[in-house]
């Protein structure tokens, strides 16, 4: 779906079900350089089980018009913004890499809106390589094999996608490169290294969270996303074994369990 | 200690690790080191939920092994990462990788743009048969780049070619007649079965959907029927209103949008759901296992295919029995700049060459050779020969024959990996035996 947000059109899939608003709305925010598509094997099933499923696209990326928001303190009030956008007063979020940033930091900026909190390979800072960073900003492709490099474990480099014929790492490369580099990658790289107020923003979150880590995740390492999770009061966690950072797709269906379990339990959705 | 800082590199596996590896965890199937042969019509569901979301795509998994098996899924994804793709679909041909890809873009009404130097079977396709489901094809001679442009109409919906025309060896421009296709918002679709990505991958210069014949050099052996088609996912269907099932609301699956919801593998996710549900090509998970025992090997056997598609060029081209030959490696080809650019790594094996005498040396020579097989096939580990006009391309008539670039006196030439002095000794016999077709016969 598209609306409007801050003057710019968004876009948002809604796991192939028209949005209504008597259900209660769960928000996805994808990673750094990335777009909607990475959520496909979480947001289908939410959105045909009684919930409104939105992964949006953020500003400048994927399907979204506008530049590229370039703090993630401006990316956390953003997504504020779309919760009002689609009329709605609350919703629960889930973030991934760049997103649990995003999410943390709005879950502290808007206690009463956030009603649950999903992290999946978070941390509370992502500081990142220099060299990386300089490639993104060059708009270097470079920048993109690298961060899908590091970004699949070494089982996801083998492929062995949850959905038959799909070669995962290739699938990441193309969204990424979807649009040009510099002002996605880039800008939202630069973004993570300038963020600092992930920990201190833990602290002030009261509302139900869980993090999914993974055993070999290079990007956000389970060792961050534990201090992250010690931070906030009662998070629970879970740990995938033989999983990269993409935990999304390369565990996808693991993923999806402990999703909807912490989801349905914490913010029941829509019974039919 | 160097100080010298180390440069980032990233180390995603490459072209031979992944022809051995990809699409295949051991740890996921019991430990079995070679992939295990899933026999299986079908999956058992943990409950009525899942059962649900398998069949709404709302999860990976398989149903069906119409739809998708896991053996078949290896040998997908290791195509798909062979050809640096997002995504493919195999099937159970070549022929029905190409019909699957039609049915996928278009629908009555549309048009494409077709090379008109194909395998006999795909003009077939594209003359005859997909004209019954309301499909028009405009057919352009391989080297006519412009003539690419000017075929396209308001309905064409994309442009379909060999990089090397069957049998004629003549080369279409990929890259310029890509930029073509893109300029017309429509995808360009090529079969990439004389090349395997060993010696090219379409991806690179602008092609949007590749499809294989696996039976021929992917495969090797020349045991198992397969097909597949991988997807560039670089093509953007929502940029036009030309793919209207691509991009606005399946009813099939609750009104789902293709291109929105999987984005880089949509085409892939349309072929499989809807294709394999309604149509059903699919591979058998044992033919997809013989074909992944070839395919551990393409780099290897392309090599020595190459190799000796070389000597042949070089031993034909001096020969005195033969009148022409046409082969991207041969110096007078008028696509060597073309064949240098796009096939870096080897020219193939498909050799086209025309025998002194016209059809009837060339039926002498066929049946005289005693090494090389006489059979309607390509890309086997042995050397193959047939004469198209009575064999492969038999079902077109004078001018169509004409227009494809085929003639009587061509014989087509799949050089196999023997060793090359076998090779030709044996063509010695057979042009012996053209010399004096009617005195020298094997009938």
């Amino acid at each position: 779906m598209k609306f409007e947000v801050n003057g710019h059109e968004v876009f948002a899939s809604t796991g192939g079900r028209p949005f209504d608003k008597k259900k209660p709305l769960i928000i996805f925010v994808h990673g750094s350089g990335l777009t909607h598509m990475t959520w496909v094997l979480q947001t289908r099933y939410f959105a045909f089980h009684g919930y409104n499923s939105l992964a949006v696209d953020l500003p400048g990326h994927g399907l979204s018009s506008g530049k590229s928001l370039k703090s993630i303190e401006e990316m956390a009030d953003w997504v504020s913004s779309v919760i009002d956008a689609v009329g709605h007063k609350e919703a629960s979020l889930v973030g991934h890499s760049q997103g649990c940033l995003v999410t943390v930091e709005c879950t502290s900026r808007y206690p009463n809106k956030i009603k649950t909190l999903s992290l999946m390979g978070g941390a509370g800072a992502i500081p990142m390589n220099p060299e990386l960073l300089s490639l993104a900003e060059n708009n270097d492709p470079k920048a993109v094999d690298l961060m899908m490099d590091w970004a699949h474990g070494p089982a996801g480099h083998f492929g062995g996608h949850p959905v038959p014929g799909l070669y995962h790492i290739n699938t990441g490369t193309m969204l990424a490169k979807s649009r040009t580099i510099q002002n996605t990658l880039g800008v939202d790289f630069r973004a993570c290294d300038n963020y600092k107020n992930g920990f201190e923003a833990a602290k002030k979150i009261k509302c139900p969270t869980l993090s999914i880590l993974a055993t070999d995740d290079k990007m956000c390492p389970v060792k961050e996303g534990k201090k992250l999770a010690s931070l906030i009061d009662g998070s629970q966690v879970d740990i995938i074994d033989n999983c990269g950072h993409m935990m999304l797709l390369e565990e996808a269906d693991r993923v999806l369990t402990v999703l909807k379990k912490f989801i349905t339990t914490n913010y029941p959705p829509l019974s039919s | 200690m160097s100080d010298k800082k180390k440069e980032l590199k990233p180390n995603t596996y490459k072209f031979d690790t992944l022809s051995l590896h990809a699409g295949y965890q051991p740890h996921k199937n019991a430990g079995a080191r070679q992939v295990p042969i899933y026999q299986t019509t079908s999956y058992l569901f943990d409950d009525v939920d899942h059962a649900a979301a398998l069949f709404n795509l709302e999860r990976g998994g398989h149903i069906y092994s119409r739809i998708s098996n896991p053996t078949v899924g290896v040998l997908e994804e290791r195509v798909a990462s062979l050809e640096g793709g997002t995504a493919a679909l195999a099937t159970s041909s070549g022929m029905s990788a190409i019909f699957l890809t039609i049915m996928t873009l278009c629908e009555a009404g549309d048009h494409l743009v077709v090379s008109s130097q194909l395998y006999g079977g795909t003009v077939n396709l594209f003359r005859l048969t997909l004209p019954k489901f309301g499909i028009t094809c405009t057919f352009v001679k391989p080297r006519d780049t412009e003539g690419f442009k000017k075929a396209i109409k308001k309905n064409t919906k994309g442009i379909y070619g060999e990089l090397v025309g069957n049998p004629g060896n003549e080369l279409m421009n990929m890259p310029e007649i890509a930029n073509i296709a893109h300029e017309a918002g429509i995808p360009l679709i090529v079969d990439s079965t004389y090349q395997t990505p060993y010696l090219c991958k379409p991806f690179e210069h602008g092609a949007d959907i590749v499809i294989h014949s696996l039976t021929k050099w992917m495969a090797g052996h020349g045991s198992s029927m397969a097909g597949i088609l991988v997807e560039g996912g670089n093509f953007d269907w929502m940029q036009n209103e030309k793919f209207p099932t691509m991009t606005k609301p399946y009813e099939g699956y609750h009104g789902l949008s293709f291109a929105e919801e999987f984005g880089p593998t949509a085409f892939t996710m349309k072929a499989r759901a809807e294709g394999m549900r309604d149509f059903g090509p699919c591979l058998s998970p044992q033919n997809a296992w013989n074909v992944l025992q070839g395919l551990e090997t393409l780099s290897v056997r392309m090599k020595k295919h190459c190799e000796n598609a070389e000597e042949m060029v070089k031993y034909l081209s001096n020969h005195e029995s033969v009148a022409w030959v046409s082969h991207p490696s041969a110096p007078n080809h008028p696509d060597t700049e073309l064949a240098n650019k796009l096939l870096p790594n080897g020219k193939g094996s498909m050799i086209a060459f025309g025998i002194k005498g016209g059809k009837d040396a060339g039926v002498a020579f066929i049946n005289n050779v005693k090494l090389a097989s006489h059979l309607a096939n390509v890309g086997d580990t042995r050397t193959l020969v047939i004469h198209p006009a009575s064999g492969t391309h038999s079902q077109m008539d004078e001018a169509t024959l004409k227009f494809a670039g085929l003639s009587h006196d061509m014989i087509r030439l799949s050089v196999g990996m023997e060793d090359i002095d076998d090779i030709k000794n044996d063509f010695e016999i057979g042009f012996r035996a053209a010399r004096k077709p009617r005195l020298v016969s094997n009938q």
